[in-house]
């Protein structure tokens, strides 16, 4: 049990500090960081936002929504599987937990973008906009990495 | 006080429910997992490939084959279980001949329209992209015994998305049920459970 209280704190120094090198944005007590969409074939088939969002603050938050030029339709989706069948409801209310963070990640929550624009290539950024219950909205910047990705290349310099 | 022996009692059947459920999972998932035995399940597929030509399960006796589900606008859990497919083929290196890995469509006419073969080849250009009938992908799915569903949604494209069973599965030599790898295992676990295989 000791040794669990102790390994926490260093965990969440050790995770913020990977963090680090990513580009960070704020909003009130938010810190948005490690933006990453994955490439597409075309723009016939749905794009993808992953990223991360830390909550500095005592109150709980909640992200309600996604707005983004790269896509006409971008929305909150969390994939689920439920007695082995996968699905990705829409997500109305991502919770951001009080002095707590929130992935968006592969296999769980990510904001979907249907009706891609253009295309989406390996290198390019494009920006979202990320509304919060709480904390208003926040402009980030998303890179484009490979379809085969597994996290942004922020991170993985890090480590 | 009653009532709190009573709530104990509840959640003391509950436990006891978990546990034995547990165990009965457990048995069925050793069953699935061992080796082949006459009467033992034999999944099969007759589905044509992304060049039009039909392709059987039969054709890959004294292969093991890695069988995936799903369609291309999924832009999450299928391009995440791809990745790991990639990479076990990548880690299998000589061995990775004697292992075929699979993607049937369940989405076949819209992935036939977008390109089933361009997209499988962005992940690796030994998986195999196959995509047919109705009939012929419900007949698959069902001697996998897995299931899929469309599912109308006004919001996606075409108004409707997919919902699928995620596993990736492994079919034998001797074209025999071997197990299943649940969403999300890790590509070094999939490849190691290969090599002992191989
Ligand atoms: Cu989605």
């Amino acid at each position: 049990m000791k040794t669990l209280l102790y390994s926490v704190p260093f965990l969440l120094i050790a995770s913020s500090a990977i963090a680090g090198s990513c580009p960070q944005w704020t909003v009130g007590d938010l810190v948005i960081d490690a933006a990453w969409s994955k490439a597409t074939i075309g723009d016939a088939r749905p794009g993808i936002i992953y990223f991360t969002v830390t909550n500095t603050g005592a109150e709980a938050d909640n992200l309600t929504g996604i707005a983004t030029p790269a896509a006409e339709m971008p929305m909150l989706h969390e994939t689920v599987v439920t007695d082995g069948i996968a699905s990705m409801p829409h997500a109305p209310a991502i919770p951001v937990p009080a002095n707590g963070s929130v992935s968006l990640a592969p296999g769980g929550y990510h904001g979907m973008l249907m009706g891609l624009t253009a295309a989406l290539a390996k290198g390019d950024t494009f920006p979202a906009t990320l509304t919060f219950e709480r904390a208003g909205t926040v402009e980030i910047e998303v890179a484009v990495e490979a379809l085969t990705a597994r996290e942004p290349t922020c991170r993985q310099d890090a480590s | 006080m009653n009532l709190r022996k009573i709530r104990l009692a509840l959640w003391g059947a509950v436990g006891l429910a978990a546990i034995a459920s547990g165990a009965l999972y457990l048995q069925s998932r050793q069953q699935s997992s061992a080796p082949a035995v006459i009467g033992s399940l034999q999944p099969e597929f007759d589905l044509p490939d992304t060049n039009g030509k039909q392709r059987t399960s039969a054709e890959f006796r004294g292969k093991y084959l890695l069988v995936f589900f799903g369609f291309t606008n999924c832009p999450d859990v299928c391009p995440t279980t791809m990745t790991e497919v990639a990479d076990v083929m990548d880690a299998l290196g000589a061995d990775a001949a004697r292992v075929q890995p699979i993607f049937i469509s369940i989405d076949p006419v819209r992935d036939t329209e977008l390109g089933l073969g361009e997209y499988v080849g962005m992940f690796h250009p030994s998986i195999l992209g196959l995509a047919g009938s109705e009939a012929q992908t419900k007949a698959a799915a069902e001697s996998f015994r897995i299931h899929f569903s469309r599912e109308a949604d006004p919001n996606a494209p075409d108004g409707y998305t997919m919902s699928h069973s995620p596993a990736l599965y492994l079919v034998g030599p001797d074209g025999e049920w071997l197990r299943q790898y649940g969403y999300g295992t890790p590509a070094a676990e999939i490849t190691q459970d290969l090599q002992e295989r191989l």
